[in-house]
């Protein structure tokens, strides 16, 4: 079957797509977007998570078909125009946050998504919502640091009280 | 002169303000940005146009003989290129890490459940998994091998390898042992002296490296007959060493070049699907990818050796050890791969940091039908550390003494000797490491008027508002060998060049070490920065063109390829110096580089490098080799056999659940002494994640074997720790060098995934009165309903 659906803004069409191929199947393998990975295509770790409609999913449990004219946003659209990182990015970076880098791009979609419902979470409130999103490297003590880091940042430049 | 001096020390302070990001800064991952963009490509992210995709088909048995295998129907299928079993292999049928016992496709039989039997080559992945549906194996399914009973007694149960099979075995089903007897060895007078002893039987489940990045890559057939492989391994000239001959190729036609490391942990130091890429590859003519899915990775690499274990220990009266006796049988399971020398680490290692007089020590590991163990970060001395650990507890309650003032007054220093007769010749500061994590501050108590429930055992499910809650603190030290022992010449090569680019000076370092996500990359830019006095460093991709830089294991590789490139960028700084020595006549034997310029600590600046190098590049490779090691005698144990120790201690508080069985780890501290931070952040990092790893073997993480049948070979049934399961973990670093490395460091990741583990068993007994004898500490051992 033929598939259409926008990916970072921009419209995408994967043809030949066999009914069972998931959208982190067809992200990775057909359109060239290699970004969210595949550590366990069972919906278990995060690693694979991207925006589907503004909502983050594990992409390895969406039916490519799912995906019909819907809008995909994965971590290779965090970064801006320019290529410059996005706020998540960039504190994950500066944090330390990133050691192997596999589980990087579905935590950086999950925080991201976090910061936008609630830009101050406690710390209970992050590791709730990274639940989902296995590390295997780091002990999460890096990535809690990111978070928090990345939270202070939106603050300060969306001017939240603190 | 005085006033060129002081011109000279402004520059200098000015230039060690720009030179934060040589060694002891903290300078972010060159492949950071990469990283959170989504570019960085890892070994699964390989494309080709054309390639084809293979899969493996796996035995469903543990142990079977194989009466026929049929492929014709799975090459009908249409899309499929190629299906191949042992017959097309060109070369050589086995190969193995330390021992050449893997075939690698089954011949005639198979030894453990997953065991890759035939390959196929197909033009989607899903059209290969249902062509290997349809290869038909007649099996004779056997009783497997599987516990220490049936393996000691070959007689009755029978052989996973027969003595009269491609290599016969002297010791039956026994692999490897190694036995230790230091001071007069455990003997009814040496009991008699002790007045305390303590016994305990300890038993440690298999765990798995569990890293993220499935394995996987590609593997592109070249014009010249050879072949090019992209790959995730933790040794890129090993790999090929093992590859060549089964795919019959001379080692310059295997070229290797390292792909993207999600992780790795030891289970990237064993072959995987690097020579079944490379024959579909070559049979076909196309590029061939494979990627593991998470079931396949379970079955595809080995584990952590499951072991049982023995200790008795003796102490006179005010706490000084006696004796040590201790037995660990280590489950290698099917294949040899890492065990011998896992073996030697639990022989050598399994009595703690501790000065003990009288020991012996007997250690094995055992070929089973069960999965094939073999490298895991910690290295068979994890396992010892429970036991050992588990046995200072028992004692110090025996004698009514503290448990950390226990330790403390049995603790190795500087000066002493281990059991195997090798003095520890650098600083071992485990009372100080102790007397640290005692020192540092405990989280507050539990607090049930102002909680969030989310914050106890049972966390999200809600299951406990307080009630039942009882808290624990444990301690637990560990030592850790750093590289490769018993004889091995362990050594790196790394390749330094200079030259100007830009109008400025820019180093570039290649070597073959694997960056599996550990932060290599990272340091060796700072040792050129620091050795060469500049600011840009380019790493040059891993690959096969340079010498062996050795595994990315061991806690090794800033030791060994840190210390090549030092080395390498040394020889460049020398060629340099000569250069300006000759042309320009400099008398002074006080040069450096720094900030991009020559500099005389007497004279000050002499000229920037960019213009003494001019148009030249210099380039140089170094190898360097650490001490030479020895093997332990067989039967004594002796031997100077490990090149550096290296020790943390930790600290555990726990809350538990005792009604419910379920475990919070509140905090998990940890002190160790790193020798030098060459990256304070990275440093950090590492230890942490190392104390996580501990923790998922501590309370969650299992391979559950049955009759040699794998039954949780998922992240939905294996569970490693996540980010709700993981407490704050405070670290703090020591920084006494050891004077027989470069920079004095000490290798890092391994020594807390080796000590945390019994902290937080410790904890978890003081909370319940249990005995706890096993790991994974499981709820139905803490509420009895086992
Ligand atoms: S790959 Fe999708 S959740 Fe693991
Ligand atoms: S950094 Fe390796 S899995 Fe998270």
């Amino acid at each position: 079957m033929r598939v259409t659906f926008s990916a970072n803004g921009k419209p995408v069409e994967a043809d030949d797509v066999w009914e069972g191929e998931s959208l982190l199947y067809v992200l990775r393998e057909r359109v060239g977007l290699p970004g969210s990975k595949n550590a366990c295509e069972q919906g278990e770790c995060g690693s694979c998570t991207v925006y589907l409609d503004g909502v983050p999913v594990c992409s390895c449990l969406v039916a490519a078909g799912q995906v019909q004219g819907r809008e995909v946003r994965t971590v290779e659209g965090l970064a801006g125009q320019d290529g410059e990182l996005g706020l998540v990015q960039q504190a994950f970076v500066d944090a330390g946050a990133v050691q192997c880098g596999f589980c990087t791009p579905g935590l950086l979609v999950q925080t991201d998504a976090l910061l936008a419902a609630d830009p101050q979470p406690s710390d209970t409130d992050i590791r709730e919502a990274l639940s989902g999103n296995l590390c295997r490297c780091t002990g999460y003590e890096k990535i809690m640091d990111a978070v928090r880091l990345a939270s202070a940042r939106k603050c300060s430049v969306e001017g939240v009280a603190k | 002169m005085t006033a060129r001096t002081i011109q000279g020390q402004k520059n200098l302070q000015k230039i060690n303000q720009a030179s934060k990001d040589g060694i002891g800064g903290s300078p972010l991952r060159p492949d950071g940005t990469l990283k959170v963009k989504g570019e960085f490509a890892y070994s699964s992210d390989m494309w080709h146009e054309d390639m084809l995709w293979g899969t493996a088909l796996r035995s469903p048995h543990p142990r079977a003989n194989i009466l026929s295998v049929d492929v014709s129907e799975a090459l009908k299928v249409p899309g499929v290129y190629a299906v191949l079993t042992h017959e097309d292999i060109p070369g050589e049928k086995y190969y193995g890490l330390e021992i050449a016992d893997q075939p690698a496709l089954a011949i005639d039989k198979v030894r453990y459940h997953g065991e890759a039997i035939a390959l196929v080559a197909a033009d989607h992945p899903e059209t290969a998994r249902r062509a290997v549906k349809k290869i038909k194996v007649e099996y004779e399914v056997l009783t497997p091998i599987t516990t220490e009973e049936q393996c000691l007694d070959p007689e009755t149960h029978g052989y996973v390898h027969e003595p009269h099979e491609y290599r016969s075995h002297a010791y039956g089903n026994i692999c490897h042992e190694q036995k230790l007897v230091s001071g007069l060895g455990v003997t009814d007078e040496v009991r008699a002296l002790a007045d305390v002893v303590v016994s305990g039987e300890y038993e440690v489940g298999m765990q798995d490296q569990a890293f993220l990045g499935p394995e996987s890559g590609l593997a592109v057939p070249a014009e010249d007959g050879g072949v090019d492989l992209y790959i995730a391994t933790q040794w890129l000239h090993v790999d090929r060493q093992q590859m060549a001959p089964v795919l019959d190729l001379p080692l310059e036609k295997v070229r290797l070049t390292l792909a993207g490391v999600g992780g790795a942990f030891g289970g990237r130091e064993d072959l995987s699907m690097q020579i079944h890429a490379c024959l579909l590859a070559l049979h076909t003519g196309k590029p061939v990818k494979i990627v593991y899915a998470r079931d396949e990775s379970f079955f595809g690499h080995v584990h952590r050796h499951p072991a049982k274990m023995r200790y008795e220990h003796g102490a006179t009266r005010d706490g000084k050890l006696v004796f040590a006796d201790c037995r660990i049988v280590l489950d290698g399971g099917a294949y040899a791969s890492a065990s011998p020398a896992v073996v030697g680490n639990a022989a050598s290692l399994g009595h703690g940091p501790y000065v003990i007089p009288n020991v012996r020590m007997h250690a094995i590991a055992l070929y089973s039908n069960n999965p094939s163990c073999g490298a895991m970060r910690g290295f068979g001395a994890v396992q010892a550390a429970f036991g050992y650990e588990s046995q200072l507890d028992k004692l110090a309650e025996a004698l009514g003494m503290d448990p950390v003032e226990l330790r403390q007054l049995n603790a190795v220093t500087q000066g002493d000797l281990m059991p195997t007769g090798q003095p520890i010749d650098a600083p071992a500061p485990v009372a100080e490491l102790l007397q640290r994590v005692k020192d540092m501050p405990l989280p507050p108590p539990l607090d049930l008027e102002h909680l969030d429930v989310r914050t106890l055992p049972g966390a999200l499910s809600n299951t406990s508002h307080g009630e039942g809650i009882v808290r624990g603190v444990g301690y637990s030290v560990g030592i850790k060998n750093v590289g490769f022992s018993e004889g091995f010449d362990d050594y790196s090569t790394a390749r330094v060049r200079l030259e100007v680019i830009g109008g400025e000076p820019v180093a570039m370092v290649h070597t073959a070490m694997a960056e599996v996500g550990q932060g290599g990359v990272t340091v060796h830019a700072q040792i050129a920065r620091t050795e060469l006095g500049v600011e840009q460093v380019t790493i040059h991709p891993a690959n096969t063109e340079v010498g062996s830089a050795g595994s990315t294991s061991a806690s090794r590789q800033t030791y060994m390829t840190g210390g090549a490139v030092k080395l390498a960028a040394e020889a460049v700084r020398h060629e340099l110096l000569e250069r300006g020595r000759h042309r320009y006549g400099w008398r002074q034997d006080d040069l450096s580089l720094v900030g991009g310029k020559v500099v005389s600590a007497s004279a000050g600046v002499l000229i920037p490098i960019v213009d003494l190098l001019g148009d030249d590049a210099i380039e140089q490779t170094r190898e360097h080799h650490h001490r030479p090691t020895v093997p332990f005698d067989k039967e004594t144990g002796q031997g100077f056999g490990h090149v550096q120790y290296t020790f943390c201690a930790n600290r555990a508080v726990v809350d538990v659940d005792v009604e419910l069985g379920l475990v919070k780890v509140v905090e998990l501290t940890a002190v160790q002494d790193v020798g030098k931070a060459l990256n304070p952040l990275s440093v950090v990092g590492q230890i942490q994640g190392g104390c996580t790893q501990a923790l998922g073997l501590a309370v969650m993480e299992e391979i559950v074997v049955k009759d040699g049948k794998v039954r949780n070979a998922s992240f939905t049934d294996y569970l490693i720790p996540t980010i709700l399961d993981t407490p704050p973990i405070p670290v703090q670093i020591l920084e006494l060098p050891d004077p027989h490395a470069p920079y004095g460091l000490r290798g890092v990741g391994e020594a807390p995934t080796v000590s945390a583990t019994p902290s937080i068993v410790a904890a978890i007994r003081q909370a319940t009165g249990k005995a706890l004898n096993r790991i994974p500490v499981r709820p139905e051992h803490l509420t009895d309903t086992l």
